[in-house]
């Protein structure tokens, strides 16, 4: 076999998702009043982008065949600590990015501590931490309030030379910074290995707990890095339980869209972007065909459930039937 | 071997689990540009030693000497480090990676931080080449080869770290004919190039071919160390052998063979790579083995028989009349009326949180209920009866069955089957780790059920009570019925040389044809 063949068979997930989201995004400015114009895109993109930086957070924890069900309470946090810190002279404003960026990454790094050396299940723990996060996050924020450096704020969310999104290219530099550094460093081979197979890492003398530590550790950032751009979009924080609860749920379905496996191992960030944005688009095709959005969550739903579908054929060239149990 | 200076060292390793010793006072040297066997039956202590060599296991006492100076491994990346590589008979490939990726998984080439994927291919390719596998290609994942493939890419793996002892623990059993071929030729050149290797298999022609120094082990022990070639197999056997009886089996019954009704019967059953055209039948009384090497299908054998394997060749009969098991809930129904005594109590007979009293009538439900609704009483009479007839020990009914002994627990996993008054009953293995006195009486429980009709296939890892318990034996050898030992025929002798698949006691050491592997693998 040519070499193109594996490597489109290990981008598989990826291009699958890729290839929703731009059926979807097409038959969605096709219909939409004005087209495929920068605006829509710009406006699109802004949307999208939160879930997919969450998504990235998401999927590094899963790589390692765990769950982070705090990523939402993360992204909460870090944007009721923005509206009070990323404000003020250029100076101030980068200590406070800084600051929100490190208190993502310390999050994180407090998820992994707890699982990898604490040993406890990461679907509890992750739970647990959620609500602390929270918890801070509405002391910070007891009402929706807080400012932004609004100049920031609109450079990060507008167009680039009058048609790129800006949010879109913040993506991409995340994507170039974080995720493909870590995907083709030793601890990234390192999260795979102990998603994929623990003890066999392990037998080969992996660093099993620094790779998983990274993952966790960086996905707090990752989620930082949407707190912040949440607070870029409503120039305020606030610690909305129920918002918080959605994007950690929607970034379970986006990982899952995006082709990494929930088992561990497989999948990549890049999928889970383009699975997120195309979860996104879902709510944006009923908008445009006139749907009350009433309908929006019954849709993602059956969407999200022919997309888990797909994944679960495997089952049926099973052999010994204890392993469908493994 | 006087003269050579040993690469490396083990004196006076021994190592316990719980009760159990693995190892005692086991020595071992190695030397380099040498093949050296280690032989052993069943946990003779061989897994345990390498296990310890490569920093898997730490030994309770005892000391290694590498170089002629001490030293200790707290992981076996550090037994890496010293130059000490084994391939695990569990393969230690991670399945979602690529072949590349798993090569050089322990030490991945860097640049600038990162994987440097090109240097990563290239030292893929090299040790692929090696191992004599360069049609295995770099970027598949391992998850998508054959096991005989997995076990060529765990070898390259191998390779790849540049080891000073390279130790193969049953590295061929998967092979093709053709890759074990290929394997000697890649080990003959290593130890022309000072290696040392240490080769554990059952396979006698193996050794013969291969080896240049022989340790056998016995009850954790080396028993005896000699160059390779100088004893017959027939000697070799006896090494191995040497355990006293120290189980007390019940009187086993007079019959002429073949009056009893045959209850179970299988025809050319097939499975993967795993069962080959497996034959054999048990009749009502009757206590029917298997023997052989751990591993050579018995256990799938046992599930096929029990619902659980899809795509089965052949055909089973129940009462002389064919029937199709497409489940264990079927399997245990009226109309066939079997049970599983399954290998592993922990994960596959019980549930450790629940009470004891949940746990012994999980199978029974179906019959205890009515209208979904559990008969109490029904369930309390037929438990009090289980825990009388098996001498369960337990401080009550109500407490979590994770809290009993090992042989209690067992005790209540067989119980949980003979409520429902199986007609056929299959143990896989069901003494391992509990207690002489708990085995004993689960002996004399087999043959009672026996004279009471039941139909009893036994598989064991433990050659004495084959020999004790069983009134045939059949012996599998790559999945595939070697041998039928009846009566008086069971003897420890015949039982290990069929399990090694060399025939008969009057073979001479070197006269065996070559057996093939495996004849061919997907």
């Amino acid at each position: 076999m040519k070499d193109w063949r594996y490597w489109l068979a290990e981008q598989r997930g990826t291009l699958l998702a890729f290839g929703i989201f731009i059926v979807m995004f097409t038959i969605y400015t096709s219909n939409h009043p004005a087209g495929f114009t920068a605006n829509v895109v710009q406006t699109a993109s802004n949307k999208g982008v939160l879930l997919a930086f969450v998504a990235m957070a998401q999927t590094l924890v899963v790589i390692t065949a765990g769950i982070d069900l705090s990523v939402g309470m993360i992204f909460l946090l870090t944007n009721c600590l923005a509206s009070w810190l990323v404000i003020g002279t250029g100076i101030e404003t980068a200590f406070g990015v800084v600051a929100v960026l490190g208190t993502g990454l310390l999050c994180g790094a407090i998820n992994g501590a707890i699982v990898i050396y604490g040993r406890l299940q990461p679907i509890v723990t992750t739970i647990a931490t959620g609500a602390v996060y929270f918890g801070i996050a509405l002391l910070l924020r007891p009402f929706p309030g807080g400012s932004v450096n609004e100049d920031l704020a609109d450079a990060l969310t507008g167009r680039l030379f009058g048609v790129v999104p800006a949010s879109l290219v913040a993506l991409l530099a995340v994507v170039l910074v974080v995720w493909v550094p870590f995907s083709r460093s030793v601890l990234g081979r390192a999260a795979y290995a102990a998603g994929s197979s623990e003890m066999a890492a392990y037998m080969s003398g992996v660093p099993i707990r620094r790779g998983k530590f990274a993952a966790y550790a960086l996905a707090g950032l990752l989620a930082a890095i949407g707190g912040l751009f949440l607070t870029f979009f409503t120039y305020t924080g606030e610690a909305a339980y129920a918002s918080g609860n959605a994007y950690t749920l929607f970034s379970i379905a986006a990982v899952v869209l995006g082709g990494v496996s929930l088992f561990g191992g497989k999948g990549s960030a890049i999928g889970a972007i383009f699975g997120a944005l195309a979860f996104r688009t879902i709510g944006d095709l009923l908008f445009v065909f006139d749907f009350d959005p009433l309908w929006q969550p019954l849709f993602q739903g059956v969407i999200l459930l022919i997309a888990v579908s797909l994944g679960a054929f495997a089952l049926f060239r099973v052999r010994n039937r204890l392993e469908w149990f493994l | 071997m006087d003269g050579a200076v040993p690469l490396f060292r083990m004196e006076g390793i021994s190592k316990r689990y719980g009760g159990v010793r693995a190892l005692e006072k086991a020595e071992l040297s190695v030397t380099p540009g040498s093949i050296h066997a280690i032989l052993g039956e069943n946990g003779a202590g061989k897994s345990t030693l390498i296990k310890v060599m490569a920093g898997v296991v730490a030994p309770d006492e005892g000391r290694m000497m590498l170089d002629g100076s001490e030293v200790t491994f707290a992981s076996p990346a550090a037994a890496n480090q010293a130059g000490i590589v084994c391939i695990f008979q569990e393969l230690s490939l991670v399945p979602e990676l690529s072949v590349s990726d798993n090569i050089v998984i322990s030490d991945p080439p860097k640049r600038f931080g990162m994987i440097d994927r090109k240097a990563q291919r290239r030292i893929a390719e090299e040790a692929l080449a090696r191992a004599g596998a360069a049609d295995i290609h770099p970027l598949a994942l391992v998850k998508d080869l054959p096991l005989s493939r997995r076990q060529m890419v765990e070898i390259a793996k191998a390779l790849a770290r540049k080891p000073r002892i390279l130790i193969l623990d049953e590295a061929t059993s998967a092979l093709t004919a053709a890759d074990v071929a290929k394997i000697f030729g890649v080990l003959k050149r290593l130890r022309s190039e000072g290696l040392a290797l240490l080769y554990i298999s059952h396979r006698m022609n193996e050794i013969a071919e291969l080896a240049d120094q022989c340790t056998v082990f016995r009850n954790g022990r080396n028993v005896a160390s000699y160059a390779a070639g100088s004893k017959s197999d027939n000697e070799v056997v006896e090494l191995m052998i040497g355990r006293e009886y120290s189980h007390i089996f019940p009187p086993k019954p007079v019959r002429a063979p073949a009056t009893a009704a045959l209850v179970l019967e299988a025809r050319k059953l097939s499975w993967t790579d795993r069962l080959d055209n497996i034959s054999l039948s048990v009749g009502a009384g009757e206590v029917v083995g298997l023997g052989g090497l751990d591993g050579q299908g018995q256990r799938e054998l046992l599930l096929a028989f029990f619902g659980v394997l899809r795509g089965l060749s052949g055909q089973i009969l129940i009462d002389g009349k064919p029937v199709a098991i497409a489940s264990p809930a079927k399997a245990r129904g009226d109309r066939i009326g079997m049970a599983l005594i399954p290998e592993d109590r922990k994960t596959e007979g019980l549930m450790l949180p629940m009470t004891v009293r949940e746990n012994l009538s999980f199978a029974t439900l179906d019959r205890l209920s009515r209208a979904g609704i559990i008969d109490r009483a029904a369930e309390q009479r037929l438990i009090d009866d289980m825990v009388a007839l098996l001498a369960i020990k337990t401080a009550g009914l109500d407490i979590p069955v994770g809290a009993l002994s090992g042989g209690n627990q067992q005790k209540v996993v067989i119980a949980k089957w003979l409520m429902r008054q199986p007609r056929i009953i299959l143990l896989n293995d069901p003494t391992r780790g509990i207690d002489v006195g708990t085995k004993q009486e689960l002996y004399q429980l087999m043959r009672k059920l026996a004279d009471q009709g039941a139909a009893i296939l036994f598989y064991s890892t433990d050659y004495d009570e084959l020999i004790g318990c069983c009134d045939r034996v059949l012996v599998l050898y790559d999945g595939a019925v070697k041998r039928e030992l009846v009566g008086a025929e069971i003897t420890e002798r015949a039982l290990i040389a069929s399990a090694l698949n060399i025939h008969g006691e009057e073979t001479p050491a070197r006269g065996m044809a070559k057996t093939p592997a495996r004849g061919a693998d997907a």
